[in-house]
């Protein structure tokens, strides 16, 4: 009996051997067992060989959307920066998408990063991917040599022991609160769609810190990033940042110092949340690649709620919806702008 | 200089006497679930984790932001663009529980800023107590780069853990010195023999030295970097977590009229690493900056210097966000 996941990857690898065999994708986008254990390798497929290579497991943390304008653009003849593309079809990429990685394509494809008739997407409704963090926590810190993966259980080894543990129970904080595993936009399916989920108190780690005194809030805000090296990973494997120089680069003006003076940290992780508003899925990517553990996802998590409560939007889940940010209404709330302070609440 | 032995149980009394004198740092368990370097307080109990802690010893000797000077910034000043050297008093450091892979990346890094006087400074200023492995973790290689799990070069003392005790190997004259307390008494002749034992074990070969006499046209387009970098996010997490890159980018800071420069850790994998003033940039594509990384450390490096620039210590096997294994990697540089 093969698992879900040995399933899973089965398809993708005969859905991607047709794809490629038929010449309709030049390229196709999806995952490969790493080296070490628990580790998964995003992995671009240009021949039939190369797509036996593609599998699936649990521990998919990167957010695959976050190459595709890449690799459109590495399949289209060099032009100049402004330079329109050339008419006339294009060659094409099969991606893989789980439920918030197609929603991030939805963005990608309204704010023109890419072209829908470019991607074959193969939508793969999400079960959730394994924070690792948690599951060092769970066998206490010591040393994984390996994972072995049953449908609901992880059977773990290290030196001298080995334990079996819950899948859900380390499951990512973004995946256990997710509403929608489903695929949005999907030209092929692997498996079958199990629906939205309901999840009442979803917010409830953003609450937890909205209860707090505005200074405990900062003094929890500081400590979390205090660990930041400030190597970007949260911002190069963010499918959202996109820009051909990011503020932090800039020089002229410069916007934010480079090094890791806490007041610089605070700052870029501050606007780098900000820049997501409105657009972040909440796919857990940054949060799941940090060397430094830091829960950088709970920062866009709150712009994520705040977007809800105030143009009852969620990002990426239809097309035709503009983003928040990107167009108005007369209607919009705008007592926001303003903090209100009542009555006898002052300090 | 001979060997000496101190019970487990009076490690912490020792690295206690030693905050009189240093600033000790040893490696803790952080809030966030991984071992980090902190400085070391009495009665917390020693914690000794298998394999290296999260970030690598760089971190005391190139600091995030390291200041080259001050200066003022303002015309009316007298002394407006006089550069003042930034205050150096700092205390004597003691790193306790340094693994022989980063002990030895200070060594490395010394090449390059053997005429740098800040790192030398801090070099001056820095102690290693290294700790010698037993075990390995599945992501270490130290003996592929000319390592090994006993080597103590860059040490000024090397522990041997052994069941109830450490074996207190003086490596320099300052070293010497940190054992001269009453705590230590001589080891036994079992506890040599074990050690003796662990030192005799083999290293394996260098597989790393090999790749000097490869020819650099080679390897510089071998086929194997287009598959490499593309699943590269081009991130600084390798990088920042490996102890021997050392690069750096400087930059001034001028606020109300007062300046300085700073020197901050920069990473080859960021287009704006060579980023050209004229907008020119000679490793614009990932892939250029992706074979650069692995270039530098095994083939460039090694040219100029002689070792490679890597110490096998697996940081960047740990925790690269796409697992971009830098064995993988030089086994395909070793197979062109």
């Amino acid at each position: 009996m093969s698992t879900v996941n040995e399933k899973i990857a089965g398809q993708i690898q005969q859905i991607a051997t047709q794809l490629l065999e038929s010449k309709e994708v030049a390229l196709f986008l999806g995952y490969t067992q790493g080296t070490v254990p628990g580790a998964m390798q995003p992995f671009v497929a240009r021949d039939v060989e190369d797509a036996k290579r593609l599998s699936w497991s649990s521990f998919c943390v990167v957010n695959l959307a976050n190459y595709l304008p890449g690799l459109l653009r590495s399949l289209e003849p060099p032009r100049r920066p402004n330079e329109p593309p050339p008419e006339g079809p294009l060659p094409k990429v099969g991606v893989v998408a789980t439920g918030c990685w197609s929603r991030n394509m939805v963005v990608q494809i309204q704010e023109n990063q890419i072209d829908r008739e470019r991607v074959v997407i193969v939508g793969v409704p999400s079960r959730g991917m394994v924070d690792r963090r948690k599951l060092q926590e769970s066998v206490g810190q010591r040393e994984i040599t390996s994972i072995q993966e049953d449908d609901n259980s992880l059977l773990i080894r290290g030196n001298g022991f080995e334990k079996v543990i819950n899948r859900w129970d380390v499951i990512r904080d973004n995946c256990q609160t997710c509403v929608h595993p489903d695929p949005v936009i999907y030209d092929r399916l692997v498996g079958s769609l199990s629906g939205d989920r309901n999840i009442p108190d979803r917010f409830r780690q953003v609450e937890e810190i909205e209860a707090l005194s505005v200074e405990e809030r900062w003094n929890w805000f500081q400590e979390e990033i205090s660990s930041c090296i400030r190597c970007y990973a949260c911002r190069n494997v963010c499918p959202l940042c996109y820009c051909p120089t990011c503020f932090v680069d800039d020089s002229r003006p410069q916007w934010v110092g480079k090094s890791k003076e806490q007041v610089d940290t605070a700052l870029f992780h501050i606007v780098r949340a900000y820049h997501c508003a409105g657009r972040c899925t909440d796919c857990g990517s940054c949060e799941s690649v940090c060397p430094m553990g830091i829960k950088m996802r709970l920062f866009t998590r709150k712009l994520q709620k705040d977007c809800l409560e105030l143009f009852d939007f969620e990002p990426g889940l239809d097309p035709d919806i503009p983003l928040p940010l990107t167009t108005y209404s007369t209607s919009d709330p705008e007592d926001f702008i303003l903090t209100q302070i009542r009555k006898g609440d002052e300090k | 200089m001979k060997p000496l032995a101190i019970e487990k149980t009076l490690v912490e009394d020792w690295l206690g006497d030693l905050c009189d004198d240093f600033d000790v740092f040893s490696p803790s368990m952080t809030k966030k679930g991984f071992y980090d370097w902190a400085p070391f307080q009495s009665g917390t109990g020693l914690q000794v984790p298998t394999g290296v802690p999260k970030s690598s010893i760089k971190t005391f000797f190139f600091p995030q932001p390291e200041v080259l000077f001050h200066f003022k910034a303002s015309v009316s000043d007298p002394d407006a663009y006089r550069l003042k050297e930034p205050d150096c008093q700092e205390r004597k450091a003691l790193l306790f529980g340094v693994r022989p892979c980063d002990a030895r990346s200070v060594v490395l890094n010394s090449m390059p800023y053997e005429p740098d006087p800040y790192f030398q400074a801090r070099r001056k200023n820095t102690l290693i107590v290294g700790l010698l492995c037993k075990e390995s973790c599945s992501t270490c290689f130290c003996k592929w780069t000319g390592g090994s799990p006993t080597g103590r070069e860059g040490m000024d003392l090397a522990l041997m853990e052994l069941e109830d005790s450490y074996l207190v190997e003086p490596v320099s004259e300052r070293g010497q010195a940190l054992i001269s307390s009453t705590i230590f008494r001589k080891p036994k002749e079992q506890e040599i023999s074990l050690v003796q034992e662990l030192y005799a074990r083999k290293n394996g070969e260098d597989a790393a030295s090999t790749l000097r006499g490869k020819e650099l046209m080679a390897l510089y387009e071998a086929p194997f970097w287009n598959q490499v970098s593309q699943s590269c996010i081009n991130c600084g997490t390798c990088t920042f977590l490996c102890p021997t890159c050392y690069c750096f980018d400087i930059q001034d800071e001028t606020l109300r009229g007062k300046g300085r420069r700073i020197r901050y850790w920069d990473s080859c994998m960021f287009p704006l690493f060579t980023q050209h003033a004229s907008g020119h940039n000679p490793r614009g594509d990932k892939i250029k900056r992706v074979r650069n990384r692995f270039m530098h450390k095994f083939k460039y490096f090694p040219d100029r210097f002689g070792p490679v620039s890597c110490v096998g210590c697996g940081r960047c096997v740990r925790d690269c966000p796409v697992n971009i294994d830098i064995r993988q990697v030089l086994s395909n540089m070793l197979g062109v």
